[in-house]
């Protein structure tokens, strides 16, 4: 009786299988023969130990990360650099048999490709391509179909999703070296600004002169010799008002110039400031 | 009574033995191995033997017997086997140093053969893997190293697939493919040379852009120099006599007013400035 119990209690337990959404299952008997693959919803197989029943999600896309941790991981460029490089794979089951029967450790098969590939895409592209990410892309769907091409030939029923470049970096220990080429391009374009700004100021200032030249000249035309009298005349004055003037007389009286005077002078205010 | 207790026990002995006949000569051969039934030695059949175009359901696992106690069953992988190198040194025919890193993958497909020349599937891989790394160093090192780190490497890897199929074929393995992983540059020298090239690299490009960006700051400046040249040219040409004094007066004004007061002048009363002062003329 008590055995009839719990002999129907197995029966139910083992035989019914709730696959969720996005899963598959393969049925085998007692653990060994294939029997069919099943689709997500309730399913019944018959029980535990006769049919046993293996659940794999299929349709959720794993991602595994290269290097997982965060450690340089070097990789060769076509012009023999070295570029510091980390990306990752995603990818799904999509054939469940395949991908339980045809090779001994699909995941670590998969990681292994996919360091090939992209060692391989990597050593096609010079460095610069690689760091500028212009190259990145290319690399990624060339991974990609690599990838793929050599999933399929194993028949290991893996579909690689995508190949994501997280990071590509010059290797730590030339980084300074790297970061001097930015800095020299700044520089460059600083000395392009200074240089338009003083050529700016150039132009103005010879516009500035050519017409206040011209306005003059306009005047000096009108009537030539007044026009430069007066300007004479206003210059000298303007000059000779805020100088020390000494007036010698022409002919016949040696002049008597009071040199060492007037050095004095000159040095009692030498700390006066020059543009007032 | 006890006849009828000595029957069942006989017949409780007697089911029990056959029980245990039965599981003895059971064998469950699950979907991923092949199984070898050794008889006194001598290997005699193979259940889930592996063929490329049979599908799965259909290929000899599951419940398979064998006569008890006389025949013992090997399982043997079936599937798709990873061969891992260790790294290795590879000498390029430029003496040149590669690190580097492969694997093989392949399948058993005679496990009879496997049995017999190498026992299991771990002996196999220790017969293989010294195999895979002489292949892999002589194919490679008759190669220049620009050609070993760039990823066609040519004939190299149908060469050593070759050579390891051939090989492993006397083991009853097949190999698949043999890829390159990794091939890096050696810690110490080698690396440090690569590193201190790019670094120079890096330094002439620097040098390089500063240097043009000074050249075209000059060009711009001179432009501009050039361009006001012309400017003055033009407004001054039309009468360079007149220039001549204008920009003399310009001249004494910037002199002598700049540095205020601290000027003296000697002037001659025959000067121009006092002709009229002098009431000649």
């Amino acid at each position: 009786m008590i055995l009839g119990a719990v002999a129907l209690i197995w029966v139910a337990v083992t035989s019914v299988h709730f696959i969720q959404p996005g899963e598959q299952a393969v049925v085998t008997w007692l653990g060994g023969k294939y029997s069919r693959t099943i689709d997500s919803g309730t399913r019944f197989t018959a029980p535990w130990p006769i049919e046993m029943v293996e659940k794999e999600n299929v349709t959720q896309i794993r991602s595994e990360a290269i290097p997982g941790t965060n450690t340089e991981k070097l990789i060769l460029t076509a012009d023999q650099n070295l570029v510091d490089l980390s990306y990752l794979i995603r990818w799904n089951i999509s054939d469940l048999t395949l991908y339980k029967y045809q090779l001994s450790d699909p995941r670590n098969a998969l990681l292994e490709i996919g360091e090939a590939a992209m060692r391989a895409a990597v050593a096609r592209k010079k460095l610069d391509q690689v760091l500028t990410g212009e190259g990145r892309a290319e690399i990624e769907q060339d991974v990609r179909e690599r990838m793929q091409a050599r999933l399929d030939a194993y028949r290991s029923g893996i579909t690689v999703q995508g190949i994501e470049i997280n990071k590509t970096d010059p290797p730590a220990r030339v980084e300074e070296a790297f970061k001097d080429v930015s800095s020299a391009q700044q520089d460059a374009d600083a000395a392009i600004n200074r240089a338009r700004a003083v050529a700016q100021q150039l132009l103005a200032r010879a516009q500035g002169d050519a017409s206040e030249f011209n306005n003059i000249y306009e005047e000096y035309k009108l009537a030539p010799e007044v026009t430069r009298r007066r300007l004479y005349y206003e210059t000298m004055e303007s000059i000779l008002s805020k100088t020390d003037k000494t007036i010698v007389e022409s002919g016949n009286v040696m002049p008597y110039l009071p040199l060492p005077e007037m050095k004095r002078r000159s040095q009692a205010q030498p700390a006066r400031p020059q543009g007032e | 009574m006890n006849a009828l207790m000595q029957n069942y026990k006989a017949l409780a002995i007697g089911g029990v033995a056959v029980v245990v006949a039965l599981l003895a000569s059971v064998v469950i051969v699950p979907e991923t191995h092949q199984a070898v039934v050794i008889r006194t030695g001598q290997p005699d059949r193979v259940f889930n033997m592996f063929r490329p175009d049979a599908p799965y359901g259909q290929t000899g696992a599951g419940i398979n017997w064998r006569i008890p106690f006389v025949e013992q069953v090997r399982l043997i992988d079936r599937r798709v086997l990873d061969l891992d190198m260790e790294r290795t040194q590879v000498l390029s025919n430029d003496q040149q140093r590669l690190q580097v890193d492969a694997y093989a993958r392949y399948r058993i497909i005679d496990p009879v053969r496997l049995v017999e020349r190498a026992g299991d599937e771990r002996q196999l891989e220790s017969q293989l893997l010294p195999i895979l790394t002489s292949v892999v160093r002589q194919e490679l090192g008759r190669r220049p190293f620009t050609s070993l780190i760039s990823a066609e490497r040519g004939t190299a890897m149908a060469n050593i697939t070759k050579t390891l199929d051939a090989q492993a074929r006397n083991y009853g393995a097949q190999v698949l493919d043999v890829r390159i992983k990794a091939a890096d540059l050696p810690e110490g020298r080698p690396l440090d040379a690569a590193f201190t090239r790019m670094e120079t690299d890096r330094q002439e490009e620097a040098a390089t852009i500063r240097a043009a960006g000074q050249r075209d700051a000059q060009i711009i400046q001179a432009e501009a120099s050039a361009e006001a040249a012309s400017i003055y040219a033009d407004a001054y040409g039309k009468d360079p006599e007149f220039y001549d004094f204008y920009r003399a007066m310009q001249s004494y004004r910037q002199t002598f007013l700049a540095g205020e007061g601290q000027s003296s002048m000697v002037l001659s009363d025959d000067s121009e400035y006092f002709r009229q002062f002098r009431g000649k003329k």
